[in-house]
């Protein structure tokens, strides 16, 4: 049942926590070498379905097979994966390079060949030398960097990262996320990543499963789901995303109308039946803010510009809209442009965008 | 601004008079040279150190308390150790009860637990009262003592580190050995300390369920009602409050020495 170039496939996993369902009939395969990211945010059962993939959780349902195996009462112990763990898991008795060879002391191979492994890993995640510390002289960043050689050197064929750069901050976060990346590539391990951050998924991943209350909504490539989420939900959990509602007018060849009564007829790509109710989604930095009312071949909605923020390389600015409740972003890349044409609080604008930059969702 | 504190002080001085006033005339009426323990003192000497010594019976019964508390300490801690674990490790069904349950020594006096035993051992069991009868009472004494101080070192730790043992491939047994009770060793430790004071002091259980062979406590007690026996007594009495105070001291250096490394998964 598991196609040959999958080295997991998950079929209708199910489990359930006394009367809560935390990972509800997943089934997805997750291929050979691939960054694979589960995206959700806490509580979504992203967590839960990596902790069964390690084999710290059962599923109730369903089957999960690591390269055509199945995995069903395979302890953890057995199983061809690690994991790096959020809290790192340093064992505090042992030091660096103990922590590290661990695992090998039940592998098949001889103290010297453990010894090499133990130090080629220490270079792997630029720790050469550090054998000898102490767990705790370990800063957070050399930490998780002890975990993943942990991990690694036991040359799992899958690697299971739960939210490892959750503790980081910011500016280490982001060069522990270009590291991290370069090093799946250098390994070519099969990484699952959890992560409740979209950015972070955006940047690493081949392929992201957007999960929420323990279903996947969508899994696809970081860019595809940017661009095209198939649902509401994935389109504003991923990145800000404006959203509008109404029935639609007209539907043909990928081309959508939506009468959003006081918004007016709005066009967007998209194939949906006549009289639905749907959604018109747009990201803020597809939309255009005019003194000017455009030509009528654009979509155009007039507005009061309420905030303006200041954001370095862009403004941001939230426009109010008579005939719909939320504000509507509008993000402006700092050219010349925008400096010639000053916006202020109050100003009286209207925001366009071309029919082929929004998408109609159904649900 | 000055009162307030200067009587806070004295009564604080007070308060330590009054706690270990008592205790501290032990050492000093031990080393008068009298055979009453009254003031005026008389004149120092160590000859009740010397025929503390020659006292075989009382030594004896030191030697007693020391293989019981040997005994009861072990006992108790590996008792309690997998207790501990189970109870710190898994969502047991019942787990609440059981925890109370094994708890419950704490609460009920020892005069009850002692009657209790009393009867057990002489009408159900119909063994003879002996040494191993108090011990049995005192491990039944120690064992929540036991349990309070491992749950809080297991508590202490990072569950994810026994899954990491899981993951690297050890199986349970071996991640017991080594993660978990390296881990859990000054838990351990002062565990046996604990319970080895515990039962050398304690009186009650000792004097209901001990045959022909006393404990200390319970010798101490008898000899108390011949004043020329007394300063041997307060001799010993002297030279146990030195080796309790150390072993307490130690006990819980070890118990900080844990907390400070309660905590190996942050940063």
């Amino acid at each position: 049942m598991a196609k040959a170039d999958s080295i997991i496939s998950i079929s209708g996993v199910t489990k359930r926590f006394g009367p809560v369902t935390a990972v509800d009939d997943i089934s997805f395969d997750i291929s050979r070498g691939e960054f694979f990211s589960l995206l959700g945010s806490s509580g979504c059962g992203k967590t839960t379905l990596l902790r069964m993939l390690a084999g710290f959780e059962q599923p109730t349902e369903g089957e999960i097979f690591i390269d055509s195996e199945p995995m069903a009462g395979v302890p953890a112990n057995h199983r061809p994966t690690n994991m790096v763990f959020q809290s790192y898991a340093i064992f505090p008795h042992l030091n660096v390079g103990e922590n590290i060879g661990y695992g090998l002391r039940n592998a098949a191979i001889s103290k010297d060949e453990a010894g090499k492994r133990v130090s080629d890993a220490l270079e792997l995640v630029k720790l050469s030398g550090y054998g000898g510390r102490a767990a705790h002289q370990l800063s957070g960043g050399q930490r998780q960097r002890v975990a993943l050689a942990r991990a690694l050197v036991c040359r799992p064929k899958v690697l299971l990262l739960d939210e490892p750069l959750g503790a980081l901050d910011k500016n280490l976060r982001e060069e522990m996320q270009i590291e991290l990346r370069a090093l799946q590539r250098t390994v070519g391990i099969t990484f699952v990543f959890v992560t409740h951050d979209q950015e972070e998924a955006l940047t690493l991943s081949d392929r992201i499963a957007v999960m929420s209350k323990g279903r996947v909504l969508q899994i696809d490539a970081p860019e595809a789901l940017y661009e095209n989420p198939n649902c509401r939900e994935v389109a504003e959990f991923i990145g800000t995303m404006n959203v509008f509602s109404g029935r639609i007018a007209a539907s043909a060849k990928g081309a959508t109308t939506i009468d959003a009564r006081a918004l007016g007829k709005l066009q967007a790509r998209g194939t949906s039946r006549k009289g639905d109710y749907a959604f018109l989604a747009v990201r803020p930095e597809k939309l255009k803010l005019m003194t000017k009312k455009p030509a009528a071949s654009m979509n155009a909605i007039a507005g009061v510009v309420s905030a303006i923020s200041y954001r370095g390389d862009r403004h941001h600015f939230l426009v109010t809209a008579e005939g719909h409740d939320r504000p509507i972003s509008v993000s402006q890349q700092n050219d010349s442009d925008t400096k010639s044409t000053p916006m202020n609080v109050g100003a009286k604008v209207w925001i366009t965008w071309p029919a082929t930059t929004g998408r109609v969702l159904s649900h | 601004m000055l009162g307030k504190p200067s009587a806070l002080f004295i009564y604080a001085i007070a308060f330590m008079i009054f706690l270990y006033g008592p205790v501290m005339l032990m050492p000093v009426f031990s080393l008068n040279d009298s055979t009453f323990a009254t003031f005026p003192l008389k004149g120092f000497t160590t000859r009740h150190y010397a025929s503390m010594l020659a006292n075989t019976s009382m030594i004896l019964s030191l030697k007693n308390s020391l293989v019981v508390g040997v005994i009861v300490s072990v006992t108790a801690t590996a008792i309690g150790l997998p207790a501990a674990i189970a109870l710190t490790r898994y969502r047991l069904p019942g787990g609440g009860p059981v925890l109370s349950a094994m708890m419950l020594p704490l609460v009920i006096p020892s005069i009850v637990i002692a009657v209790a035993l009393l009867v057990i051992v002489l009408r159900f069991l119909h063994m003879n009262l002996s040494l191993w009868t108090v011990g049995a009472g005192h491990i039944l004494l120690c064992i929540p003592f036991s349990m309070t101080v491992l749950m809080s070192r297991l508590e202490g730790f990072d569950k994810s580190l026994e899954e990491a043992s899981r993951d690297l491939g050890e199986n349970a047994w071996m991640t017991f050995v080594r993660v978990t009770l390296p881990l859990a060793a000054p838990g351990v430790i002062s565990s046996l300390l604990l319970c080895f004071i515990i039962s050398f002091d304690e009186f009650v259980v000792a004097f209901f369920l001990t045959g022909t062979e006393n404990t200390l406590p319970v010798y101490l007690f008898s000899q108390l009602r011949f004043p020329n026996k007394l300063p041997g007594t307060l001799a010993l009495g002297s030279a146990i409050l030195l080796g309790s105070a150390i072993l307490v001291v130690a006990a819980d250096l070890l118990r900080k020495l844990g907390v400070q490394s309660a905590k190996p998964g942050d940063l």
